[in-house]
């Protein structure tokens, strides 16, 4: 897995290299065509209004790509249309304005195979086993059932559920629900992953752990990784790229090139460099979290973030 | 058992004990109510005689044939309704208070459509009972998260596997309610259309025993009646334990 995609600088590449300058107001974030994997041009999203209102400017107008393999992490203040972004890169939602192409491909209505997403929410099936939750999209693509069986194992352990296989996801805690939601989606080897803030309800230490495990699996399987986060410091240590956003509507004030090497893992948060990253990134976050606090005020009926 | 299912077993058999003495004692006058060991004895005496099963049989297809059809009709109507909000709106305030409508008026008209058989009285029960399941559905589908409807949309589903695969699983424990509903107001539909209309079933018999001054007959009907929908009800409660299994904590 190559590390240096952008300005690359010969053996800058070890885990104390020093992130890129942030320039104050960089461009889209851009990658070169051939390895393109995922693009946003000029996408804009309105939500229309309860009748008579001016309707809710969500997010853009945004450009960004994403590279074959790279991990991409976005963060921004709460409100600012991280959501909707990932929404409308997943096929979920279509932009006001805008295209979004995948492989490719323009989407349009709906979800182009190969795309994977793990939500913010708890989206497993409350009425499945945590086997069956798994199984659940080999099942429907009429996998064969050994192979259904080897594969659903393979990715219960690698989340470390199995022995919780024959539970409900109402037994488990909101972590292992949340882990049940990534195995689904994983066993369906996706090659591009969205992530929107999967570990959004753990607490620290547990968030660093399933960060080295998201690491792990990006490594195994070698596919595109999108998380959105909230915490500076997660999309600082896990990512190639961090997108900061702006308070709503959404846009990229920066993206800022991580530098880590592929074997990295939570241990990189000592790093001197680590804390070069996460202050400037927060020097960023911090005007647009007052704005956003500020926008809060009058934006009563939002859906919460 | 649970303690309060014992409790529960232990109120309702005081309370058919007491009745017991105060009808043997005198309390309450024998022309008025009879003591529950002889309803019991008069069920037994139905039963021996066949009047019980010739009375039962046509009330029990007609409920049955009521509720499967309101159960069915009603989820079917549930859902697309559903996702006709503008008629939903027109229909809502039927819908808040459908018990308040005298469905009973309708069986005139209804006679008028189906002839003079048993559909008149299968129509009250289907409206009776499937309007409490459309209730459910509408319900049960307002309240289904929204992200799991995403997740059907990740799995790249049709609709009909969407509603089959996702919907109806998530909204199977108020639906339930509906269903239970819909078995009491099939039963309550069709007891009373029979009671007033028919010439068959158990209302009717209930009814005749009646007029004819025939208490035992007509208790022994009136127990079997609450025998039979009280095992009934347990039956369902089975089915939705079963079916909730290890969905709560
Ligand atoms: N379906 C919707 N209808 C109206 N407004 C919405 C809808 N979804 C999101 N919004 C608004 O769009 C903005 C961005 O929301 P979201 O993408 O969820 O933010 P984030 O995930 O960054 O917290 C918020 O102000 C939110 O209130
Ligand atoms: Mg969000």
């Amino acid at each position: 897995m190559t590390l240096v995609r952008e300005q690359g600088s010969p053996g800058s590449s070890g885990p104390s290299a020093r992130p890129r300058e942030l320039a104050p107001r960089s461009g889209p974030a851009t990658v070169g065509a051939s390895k393109l994997h995922a693009q946003l041009t000029g996408v804009t999203k309105l939500f229309p209004a309860p009748s008579g209102e001016n309707p809710v400017h969500a997010l853009g107008p945004i450009d960004m790509a994403v590279e074959r393999g790279e991990f991409f992490a976005i963060v921004g203040p709460s409100g600012c249309g991280k959501s909707t972004l990932l929404d409308i890169l997943a096929g979920l939602a279509a932009p006001t304005d805008g295209t979004v192409v995948f492989e490719n491909k323009p989407i349009s209505g709906a979800v182009p195979p190969g795309i994977g997403v793990v939500f913010q929410e708890d989206a497993s099936f409350p009425w499945l086993t945590v086997w069956d939750n798994v199984a659940f999209g080999l099942r429907r693509a009429g996998l064969e059932r050994g192979e259904t069986t080897k594969r659903v194992e393979h990715w219960l352990r690698f989340m470390g559920l199995a022995d919780f296989a024959r539970a409900h996801p109402a037994h488990l805690s909101g972590g292992m629900r949340q882990r049940v939601c990534i195995a689904r989606t994983l066993v369906l080897e996706p090659r591009m992953i969205l992530l929107d803030e999967p570990f959004g309800a753990l607490d620290q230490q547990t968030r660093l752990l399933m960060g080295d495990e998201l690491l792990r699996l990006w490594r195994a399987t070698g596919a595109t990784v999108v998380l959105i986060t909230h915490a500076i410091d997660e999309a600082c240590m896990l990512a190639d790229r961090v997108g900061v956003m702006t308070a709503r509507p959404g846009r990229f004030a920066d993206v800022a090139v991580t530098r880590w090497p592929g074997d990295r893992d939570s241990r990189i948060v000592s790093d001197p460099s680590f804390g070069q990253l996460t202050g400037r990134v927060w020097s960023i976050l911090r005007d647009e979290s007052i704005k956003a606090i500020g926008h809060a005020e009058g934006d009563i009926g939002g859906r919460s973030p | 058992m649970t303690r309060a299912g014992s409790v529960r077993i232990l109120v309702a058999a005081g309370l058919l004990l007491s009745l017991e003495i105060c009808c043997r004692s005198g309390i309450i006058n024998m022309t008025t109510m009879i003591p529950p060991s002889e309803m019991l004895g008069a069920i037994a005496d139905l039963a021996r005689s066949g009047r019980l099963l010739k009375e039962s049989l046509p009330t029990f297809r007609n409920v049955t044939i009521a509720f499967v059809l309101a159960v069915g009709l009603g989820v079917i109507g549930g859902t697309v309704l559903h996702s006709l909000p503008r008629v939903r709106r027109v229909l809502d305030p039927l819908l808040a208070s459908y018990y308040a409508v005298p469905f009973f008026a309708l069986y005139p008209l209804f006679v008028v459509i189906f002839g003079l058989n048993d559909w008149p009285l299968i129509m009250i029960g289907i409206v009776f009972a499937g309007v409490a399941v459309v209730v459910s559905t509408l319900n049960g589908i307002d309240r289904v998260p929204p992200v799991l409807l995403k997740v059907a949309r990740i799995y790249r589903m049709s609709r009909t596997a969407k509603v089959r695969l996702v919907i109806l699983p998530a909204i199977a424990l108020p639906l339930f309610t509906g269903i239970k509903l819909a078995l009491a107001y099939s039963f309550i539909g069709i007891l009373a259309g029979e009671f007033i209309l028919a010439s068959a079933g158990i209302g009717h018999a209930i009814a005749f025993a009646y007029d004819a001054f025939d208490n035992r007959t007509m208790y022994g009907l009136i127990a079997f009646t609450l025998i039979l929908v009280t095992l009934m009800n347990m039956g369902l409660q089975a089915c939705e334990r079963l079916l909730l299994k290890g969905r709560s904590r």
